[in-house]
């Protein structure tokens, strides 16, 4: 029981694919999230499942079922759209219906049952005759997932619900989707760019780029462990520092002519770069004989200040998270250097710290 | 904070005030209007409002045959219409006229401007016939179905000569006469009903048919569902449209059938037009033209009403 996309390609005309051979395992029950940059072809990837969009190759099963050719209806689906598709003509109370009516096999004592409760699970009871143009946008989100809700389709798709609302408004929806999903036992599969969604919600990460699956795993193994350069930076506030790096001695590498950090593994000796979290970069200030790089800019965030530096080098940047009572001022000297938590990734990008192999190969 | 929502509450009173007394015009304010309402004022004056009135006041009065008021007869005039068999099927002939050719256009178009919206290799050529009939004049039009329905030459003729049925001559049998002018003016309302009506398919997000489609719903349901109740507006303004338009067919009668044959197709514009310029009862025709205007005033009334309950969302 769970749904297994095989050798999933999708292309237009016959240019470069837009989604080049995607496999995935999504187990029944479980939050299931897609990531990636606009343009990676995550929403597409989410209509082809749902069946609004053919495949070019490939096989998707729903639970051992092929399902290439059917219908969306057919699929036993329900699908959360970004704009909410509500009607406008239709009050709180028949859109949330407006599916139960539409397949015709549900009795009406049935169809008020479901909507009745669906409402209710969103708080939305008290709404129910309102048309969807007198609602505020988080109430609107709610009616789509009423819908949803109300459905008995146990596989539901959401392709960025949540790209529509505030700030505020979206950690609370994202808060309310999540305790739904766990609510109901439904196999949810979403789309979002945001790494921050994709983080506090899934159970297992996929993140596309450029056409191609860069790495499936769970949110912690995504953020310690990623792939390749590119999860690595795309997951973590501020992104991870990516800087050149050579070898000095078994177990012991100088990053970016800088600094140097010991490391227990064996390297390349050239061509290869460390990813440092800005939370495992250590700053302190320096008289300019010591000093490797100047502050350019900082940013107060409450209980942490992250610091931007300039590497005196060859003027990369960096970001440093530092305690928020650190005092560092722009155009301050400074002296970088790292804690042995880093990342190695060969010239191409791929992950090639020990350990990471391991998880990311799993 | 506080301070910035106070005096932003204060001067919206303030508006408000200003507001109230900017409809006392001042001198400078009256001479600004004059000149911006001057222009559209004297063109619908001249060719709208007084003649408007003036067939109001002839209605009233006997005409000789130059049209100048002799003897004023009050409501006279509307009394003998009414009571007068002839308007009285005149009457209902229009109305079913309009009723019949609105209907089929509404129809026709919506079923065409469905078809037109599907996404199908080549379809632009279909969008282009189905609208093509706006580009044709009236008497292009008339002369063009006079051929069609022409009992020796014509195409219908030539389709029964196929099926071994009796020719039928279309233009001397009051029923089928009707029908003639019913499916001309619906030929010539359909270009641009069909245009209307794609529009508003296609600007229906495409979204809401997804939904649907993943929610389980058939094409028919989507139509009736989907469909229908978001081009509402637009169909209730189509159907206004031609229900005023056809209130006002003139050209096509004629050019067709003159209002004949024994006064089947004689609607009520085609009467004023007659009793009027061929008969010289001027009085008479402005009792009739009073009487359309009302009849027309009352159906723009009952759509607004309709329009402003039902169809908005």
């Amino acid at each position: 029981m769970s749904t297994v996309l095989t050798n999933i390609t999708k292309s237009y005309d016959s240019e470069k694919p837009v989604l080049n051979d995607i496999n995935a395992e999504i187990q029944t029950g479980e939050f299931f999230v897609i990531v990636g940059p606009s343009g990676c072809g995550k929403s597409t990837l989410l209509r082809m499942i749902a069946g609004l969009t053919q495949i070019s190759d490939g096989e998707i099963r729903i639970n051992d079922k092929v399902v290439n050719d059917l219908p969306p209806k057919d699929r036993n689906l329900t699908m959360v759209f970004q704009s909410y598709a509500l009607f406008p003509f239709l009050n709180v109370w028949d859109n949330v219906a407006f599916g139960l009516k539409a397949r015709k096999n549900t009795s009406q004592a049935e169809i008020e049952k479901r909507v009745n409760e669906a409402l209710k699970m969103v708080n939305l009871e008290s709404l129910k005759d309102r048309k969807p143009r007198e609602l505020s946008g988080g109430q609107r989100q709610r009616v789509a997932l009423a819908r949803a809700v109300a459905s008995d389709a146990k596989i539901c798709l959401m392709d960025e619900p949540l790209s529509n609302l505030d700030a505020q408004l979206r950690i609370k929806m994202r808060q309310e989707i999540y305790a739904l999903q766990r609510k109901l036992g439904l196999t949810l599969i979403y789309v979002t760019h945001d790494q921050v969604e994709a983080m506090t919600m899934a159970d297992h990460i996929m993140v596309l780029h450029d056409s191609k699956v860069q790495q499936i795993g769970t949110p912690a193994e995504i953020y310690k462990y990623p792939a390749n350069e590119f999860v690595a930076s795309f997951f973590g506030v501020p992104p991870i520092n990516i800087l050149p790096a050579v070898k000095v001695s078994n177990g012991r590498i100088n990053v970016n002519n800088d600094f140097e950090v010991n490391i227990d593994q064996q390297v390349p000796a050239d061509n290869f770069k460390v990813g440092i979290r800005p939370n495992e970069l250590v700053i302190e200030q320096a008289d300019e004989l010591h000093a490797n790089a100047s502050v350019k800019s900082i940013e107060f965030l409450g209980d942490e200040k992250i610091v931007y530096a300039k590497m005196s080098n060859n003027g990369l940047e960096v970001a440093v998270e530092v305690s928020s009572d650190a005092d560092f001022k722009a155009y301050d000297t400074i002296k970088v250097s790292a804690t042995e938590k880093v990342l190695l990734f060969n010239g191409d990008g791929v992950n090639i710290t020990r350990n990471a192999e391991d998880v990311v190969n799993a | 904070m506080l301070k910035t929502s106070t005096t932003d509450a204060i001067p919206d009173k303030k508006v408000n005030a200003t507001h109230r007394h900017s409809f006392r015009l001042n001198a400078k304010d009256k001479y600004y209007a004059a000149v911006f309402l001057g222009p559209s004022l004297l063109v619908l004056g001249l060719f709208v409002f007084y003649p408007m009135l003036k067939t109001l006041y002839i209605s009233l009065f006997l005409t000789n045959t130059l049209g100048n008021t002799t003897v004023y007869v009050g409501l006279g005039n509307y009394v003998n219409l009414i009571s007068s068999p002839d308007f009285i099927s005149s009457l209902f002939v229009t109305l079913f006229y309009v009723f019949a050719v609105t209907f089929f256009t509404v129809a026709l178009g919506l079923l065409l401007a469905n078809l037109a919206s599907q996404k199908l290799p080549g379809i632009a050529i279909f969008r282009t016939l189905y609208s093509v009939t706006m580009g044709v004049s009236v008497a292009v039009a008339a002369i063009f179905w006079l051929f069609i329905f022409n009992p020796s030459t014509g195409f219908f003729a030539l389709m029964s000569s196929w099926f071994n049925l009796p020719v039928m001559n279309w233009l001397t049998n009051p029923t089928s006469a009707m029908w003639a002018v019913i499916i001309t003016t619906v030929w010539m309302n359909l270009g641009f009903t069909f245009l209307i009506l794609l529009g508003a398919i296609q600007s229906v997000p495409n979204t809401l048919y997804e939904a649907a489609d993943v929610e389980g719903a058939s094409s028919n349901f989507q139509f009736f569902h989907i469909t229908i109740p978001m081009i509402s507006p637009t169909l209730f303004f189509v159907s206004t449209i031609t229900i005023i338009g056809s209130f006002k067919s003139f050209g096509l009668i004629d050019m067709i059938t003159k209002g004949g044959p024994t006064n089947a197709t004689n609607m009520l514009v085609y009467r004023i037009y007659k009793d009027a310029f061929y008969s010289g009862n001027y009085s008479k025709s402005s009792a009739e033209a009073i009487i359309l205007t009302v009849i027309i005033a009352f159906f723009t009334l009952l759509q607004f009403k309709f329009l402003e309950k039902k169809v908005n969302y």
